[in-house]
């Protein structure tokens, strides 16, 4: 893709106050993002970590601290300007009825065109590209209703991609989804990690998968980072416990080498 | 004001073209184009057939003949051409200008909202300007149809902005579900008003209760003039929105994602729907069902594409008021039930057949 994989030198949240009008959920946290690679967000439900994706997307104002891309605050700059950026998918998206599949990445495209710059031969060349890499080229003219949800995902991973933002960020892209489709999706965006030089941050529930793919843990809860880090360095019984209150033993993961969480039952 | 409108409009249709246009170099845009091409070739002929039916026929018959001396070969002696010149014209150009607001305003309704059932009222225009009639007659014994005029149009505007104001307060701005809501309070709370008043007092009943049918007879178009200029910067405005609610349809966490300012976007279309929901009540008092129905029937010809959707509810929303207009003008001859009357029996059964066949679910 003709995203610039050196536009993104590094991303930031400092001292991110946030709230959706109410009490405080996230209050003076601070998160440096490594750029390149995937992060992944994980903690208990309610911790904030949606709340943090969504401040790093821009989507959620800050009542206090700042967010960060290149050392350039991000809401001092126009809003396409910074969807050129960042982009988000959110957690369980609804497309409008029978919407075709390549009318809705075409839509992607938004923050690149204008009132004079409608649709351009850029325009085709990243909606092509997007549909090639999601393995959806004969699926174009299909309308998304008539899909399975694996393949409906990635149409919207489709559509992030033909945004064609340096810095892609991804509410829980898993969810409602069978393993075969997890495991799909996931691997999509490894891939995109690693050969298109992405920095991809996303929530994600099930901890084994983050372990798996992410090349950085954020361990939130309360509203606080617990610890961050390389999965290697970062997963034990003791931080998980700190984490998700549970017991677990950390084994090591036949396949990837990578921790493994088991967690224990309470009869046991 | 006409100059002002000429120059707005040739500022406003030149991206739109260039939107359309620029579809060509989407991908399969071949077929694409030229079945919109068809299509609203279509429409067009279907809006002139209209016209001329309009023109044809009502409680007084006349030939074919006669409807076409009248427009292009005008006998001021010729007691049947006086009829369609004197009465049928302007009926006929009030509900194209009537239907294609109430449609476009329709649409924009269920786009900015995301509700299937978004309808003009469902922001309080119908009974914003309801209240304001009323209230006029009974306070100042304005009986003039130059006098209602104003008063609908800021009624319904007064209404919506209303709406607006309520929509605005806590947390994430004017959202749908709550401009839905505050549509509600502000409808009953109108309502409730105007039906007092109009028990209170038998006098402004009986000058109310046919503006409250909705009709577009007996009112001419010299009186309704000034608000033309106001009809085509909301229409042009309205259409070249298409985009925008195109990104707004799929969530406001994306479209703000996408970089689009979203309460700048839900403010201008708010405007939009204003001034033409305005224009049409002033126009035709409360007429239900072509503001609702037009959309949905578009939507299932051409799909979710609002660029689209917005430009055929132009065209078939005049179709749809002036057919059902003509429908009571013949049902009940040599009398005539009032357009909004006949639009409202035909609403009925079209909602339940929306209900009842088709996914509600995402517009």
């Amino acid at each position: 893709m003709q995203t610039n994989p050196n536009n993104t030198t590094t991303f930031s949240g400092q001292d991110l106050h946030l709230s959706y009008g109410g009490p405080m959920i996230v209050e003076g946290l601070t998160v440096t993002i490594p750029t390149q690679e995937i992060t992944a967000i994980i903690g208990p439900n309610g911790c904030g970590k949606s709340t943090l994706l969504k401040a790093l997307a821009r989507i959620l104002i800050p009542a206090q601290g700042k967010v960060e891309v290149n050392d350039i605050n991000i809401h001092s700059q126009p809003t396409k300007e910074i969807a050129r950026q960042l982009g988000l998918l959110p957690q369980n998206p609804r497309s409008p009825d029978a919407i075709t599949v390549s009318d809705l990445i075409r839509r992607g495209r938004y923050p690149h065109q204008s009132i004079f710059r409608q649709w351009s031969s850029d325009d085709e060349t990243s909606v092509d590209m997007a549909l090639s890499l999601t393995g959806l080229t004969n699926f174009s003219e299909r309308p998304i209703d008539e899909l399975s949800g694996g393949q409906r995902q990635r149409v919207w991973i489709a559509m992030l991609l033909a945004q064609e933002t340096p810095i892609m960020l991804l509410d829980e892209p898993t969810t409602h989804l069978d393993i075969a489709h997890q495991i799909e999706v996931l691997d999509l965006l490894k891939e995109l990690a690693k050969r298109n030089n992405r920095t991809i941050v996303m929530v994600l529930h099930d901890l084994n998968l983050a372990v798996r793919y992410a090349d950085n843990l954020v361990a939130m809860r309360d509203g606080k980072i617990k610890t961050a880090g390389k999965p290697n360095n970062v997963v034990t019984a003791q931080m998980i416990h700190e984490v998700f209150s549970i017991e677990a033993q950390i084994l090591q993961d036949p396949v990837t080498g990578s921790p493994l969480c088991i967690p224990m039952m309470k009869s046991t | 004001m006409i100059t002002i409108a000429l120059i707005f409009s040739a500022i406003t249709i030149t991206p739109i073209l260039a939107g359309l246009l620029s579809n060509r170099r989407e991908k399969d845009a071949g077929p694409f184009i030229s079945n919109h091409v068809l299509g609203l070739t279509l429409s067009l002929i279907l809006v002139v057939v209209i016209i001329l039916i309009s023109l044809r026929f009502g409680s007084l018959q006349i030939t074919w003949e006669a409807a076409w001396n009248a427009i292009f070969d005008y006998d001021p002696t010729n007691q049947s051409q006086i009829v369609v010149r004197e009465l049928r014209l302007p009926r006929t150009i009030l509900g194209l200008a009537a239907g294609s607001c109430l449609a476009v305003a329709g649409a924009l309704t269920q786009g900015i909202t995301r509700n299937p059932l978004g309808a003009p009222g469902i922001l309080g225009v119908n009974a914003g300007a309801a209240f304001a009639i009323v209230t006029a007659i009974y306070a100042a014994d304005i009986v003039t149809p130059e006098g209602y005029v104003w008063f609908a149009f800021f009624g319904a505007a007064g209404a919506s902005i209303l709406v607006y104001f309520i929509a605005q307060f806590g947390n994430g701005g004017a959202t749908p579900v709550k401009l839905v809501l505050a549509g509600v309070v502000v409808t009953a709370l109108l309502g409730g008003w105007t039906t007092s008043l109009l028990i209170l007092d038998l006098e402004t009943l009986d000058e109310a209760r046919f503006w409250l049918a909705g009709s577009i007879a007996s009112r001419g178009t010299d009186e309704i003039a000034v608000l033309f200029p106001i009809i085509i910067i909301g229409l042009l405005l309205g259409v070249a929105l298409g985009k925008q609610i195109n990104i707004l349809s799929l969530g406001e966490d994306i479209a703000m994602a996408l970089g689009q300012r979203i309460s700048l976007i839900r403010v201008v279309a708010g405007i939009v729907i204003i001034l033409l929901c305005g224009s049409a009540v002033a126009i035709a008092g409360p007429v239900a069902f072509v503001g609702l129905a037009i959309p949905h029937m578009v939507r299932s010809l051409v799909g979710p594409d609002y660029r689209w959707i917005l430009i055929y509810s132009l065209f078939l929303g005049p179709c749809l008021l002036l057919g059902a207009d003509v429908i009571g003008r013949l049902v009940v001859r040599p009398t005539e039930l009032q357009v909004g009357i006949v639009t409202a029996a035909a609403g009925a059964p079209f909602l339940i057949y929306l209900v009842r066949f088709t996914k509600l679910s995402d517009v």
